[in-house]
């Protein structure tokens, strides 16, 4: 019985999608979620757009985006010049939202560890091996941490999420920055790698003793704990949308709006948050398209921003959509 | 392609035929096309390739460490970790797949139970890959962390068995591989044996032997050939095998003595890096994907050329 509604339902919208604009993109699976249930929303309130996404990868996007085969891409790293450079459209990087990358752990006698900014560094380069370490005990005074090993987990496939994370490790340790560096794929001196957000977080999930950086909604969907980091002035702030928010206010943009906040000063910040930028044309030779891209992208950044929150993302700070905006009546 | 061209002109076997024979055109395009594709492949990856070749050369094939943001590739870490996960996986899946081989040649067992054996174990190739690594996941991990924790407290000096012991790690990944392998070791194995001639049996049991001495001692060394094609055709296959292994093996890019460390191969390297990677990295990975398959090509090459020399040598004595 249920059929013949949609059925008709169908049918309607075949007569309709005559006139129904397509808009396609591709890019960043961190954002990806997010995205969708804005094309989801967003058709609802106006039948006559249809927004694909496709969650194929950051590098995957640009590689799109300068092939010129999506009307817009996604990415977590943004374009470098030199990629904008060979876009023989130009571009435009939107932020369209937010994210901090965690830290889970598992360790179920425990549930707020705090990390020092030695601790971090120590246990991603290796030196620190044991959960008893001195310097983990001494931020974390009072709690029996055990005499296990630490198992590290990281991203074994080219990510977004591991380009934040090893920028920011490279940002407070010189020695990081030197022995391992920043990049979407990076090597590890110790642990072992899963691919994707859900390969490290099964990895830290399955064995006790294993820390492991993972999305922030994804650390949250999964019931992971998350240890508080210390920030540049020596606060230990846990990972929420507040303290994300606040590290994404001091983030001052530039004119082509790709900044990312390394390691925020602000007190309450937590220190590992990034923007997640959408990739327009400068130049749209249908018109059309042009405005459905523009209603849809508008969305995103006014009503859309109310979903981020649900999904695990940090809604941007107003300043920060005020920019977005202007930058996108640039586009023609 | 000669016979039946022959079968055609003979006026007695094949009726008058008028004009040119569609369906051999049709076999003899499809034939070409695969070699065709072959070719495509290989010559696209290595198109592909052509920067790092010339980037790096040899010493892609020595070099310890792959470093994307550095622009460091060197392939060595995953060139061990592919070859010692199928050789192990053959060391394990072997004895058992040969067994199971010669079990289902005899007639230990009534004929329809034989053919159900034979199936199950069959069946076992038609399982995923994920779903092999869905199952390492959940049984094989736990497991091995659990030896892997006990040996390196009993054998702390023993480079094999250092600690620590991750789940993730080569053995893991090599158990696995053993199980899919298994399939391939056992039917290959059991058509030699049972092409090994009734004659050569019944000659054995009249001079007085065993069966245990038959099976040793005659039928063995005489369907030897097939089970060494067996064995190479299923190392090709455990060097290949992506998908399981990526989930299994931990995805390290650090050389270690250590069944218990986490390593990498070939296929999961690409797996996992493709994806993202951008400029030389891609050229680094073709460069990978082409190794990868000039050793494939080089395993089953040898497989397909002893199990020729053993149809041979089988025919000979029939």
């Amino acid at each position: 019985m249920r059929i013949i509604p949609s059925v008709v339902a169908a049918a309607l919208t075949a007569a309709v999608s005559v006139q129904a604009q397509q808009l396609s993109g591709a890019g960043a699976t961190f954002p990806a979620p997010l995205y969708q249930r804005w094309s989801v929303e967003y058709n609802k309130q106006v039948p006559a757009i249809q927004v694909n996404y496709q969650s194929v990868g950051s590098g995957a996007g640009v590689k799109n985006f300068l092939q010129g085969v999506v009307d817009f891409g996604a990415s977590d790293a943004a374009m470098t010049d030199a990629e904008i450079a060979k876009s023989p459209r130009g571009a435009v990087m939107i932020p369209a939202t937010a994210g901090s990358v965690v830290l889970a752990y598992n360790l179920p006698d425990i549930k707020n560890l705090r990390l020092s900014r030695a601790a971090l560094v120590g246990i991603f380069l290796g030196k620190i091996t044991k959960w008893n370490d001195p310097a983990i005990v001494e931020c974390n005074p009072g709690t029996p941490l055990p005499p296990t090993a630490i198992n590290v987990a990281f991203r074994s496939d080219g990510s977004g999420t591991t380009f934040v994370f090893t920028q920011h490790l490279a940002a407070i340790s010189p020695e990081f920055d030197e022995e391992v560096g920043a990049d979407k794929s990076v090597v590890f001196p110790v642990g072992i790698g899963g691919k994707g957000n859900e390969g490290v977080t099964a990895l830290v999930k399955q064995t006790p003793g294993t820390i492991g950086y993972v999305e922030f909604g994804y650390a949250e969907q999964n019931g992971l704990s998350c240890a508080a980091i210390e920030n540049k002035s020596g606060q230990f702030v846990a990972p929420t949308a507040e303290s994300g928010a606040a590290a994404l206010a001091s983030v001052e943009l530039p004119e082509n709006l790709r900044a990312w906040p390394v390691d925020p000063a602000a007190p309450g910040a937590y220190p590992i948050t990034t923007f997640t930028w959408l990739l327009l044309y400068k130049k749209y030779d249908d018109a059309a398209k042009l405005k459905a891209l523009k209603d849809f992208v508008t969305y995103g950044l006014t009503e859309g921003q109310s979903l981020a929150t649900q999904l695990g993302y940090i809604p941007l700070p107003e300043a920060v959509v005020a920019k977005a905006n202007a930058a996108l009546g640039t586009v023609e | 392609m000669a016979v039946p061209a022959a079968a055609a002109n003979d006026p007695i076997s094949a009726p008058v035929r008028t004009g040119p024979d569609y369906f051999l055109w049709l076999c003899r395009a499809a034939s070409l096309a695969a070699i065709f594709v072959l070719g495509w492949i290989f010559w696209e990856i290595f198109q592909e390739a052509l920067p790092a070749l010339e980037e790096f050369g040899a010493s892609f094939l020595s070099g310890a460490s792959w470093q994307p943001n550095r622009d460091r590739y060197g392939v060595l870490p995953f060139l061990v970790g592919t070859v010692a996960t199928a050789l192990i996986a053959l060391l394990i899946a072997l004895p058992p797949g040969l067994a199971i081989a010669i079990f289902l040649s005899e007639d230990f067992l009534p004929l329809p139970a034989r053919q159900f054996v034979r199936f199950v174990v069959e069946l076992l190739a038609a399982i995923p890959s994920v779903v092999y690594g869905l199952w390492g996941i959940f049984v094989v991990i736990p497991i091995i962390q659990q030896v892997g924790t006990w040996c390196a407290e009993r054998f702390p000096d023993v480079p094999f068995l250092a600690g620590p012991a991750y789940g993730n790690s080569l053995l893991t990944a090599s158990v696995v591989l053993a199980l899919m392998i298994l399939p391939t070791i056992t039917a290959i194995s059991r058509s030699s044996l049972v092409a090994v001639p009734r004659t050569l049996r019944e000659g054995a049991y009249a001079l007085g032997a065993t069966r245990w001495e038959t099976i040793f001692g005659v039928i063995l060394p005489t369907a030897a050939p097939g089970v060494v094609a067996a064995t190479i055709l299923a190392l090709g296959r455990a060097m290949g095998e992506t998908m399981a292994v990526a989930m299994l093996i931990g995805n390290s890019s650090r050389l270690s003595w250590s069944l218990f460390a986490p390593s990498g191969t070939l296929a999961s390297l690409l797996a996992n890096q493709f994806g993202e990677a951008e400029g030389m990295q891609v050229a680094a990975l073709m460069y990978a994907a082409l190794v990868l398959v000039a050793l494939t090509l080089a395993v089953n090459f040898a497989g397909e050329a002893v199990l020729r020399y053993t149809e041979k040598r089988t025919a000979g004595i029939r």
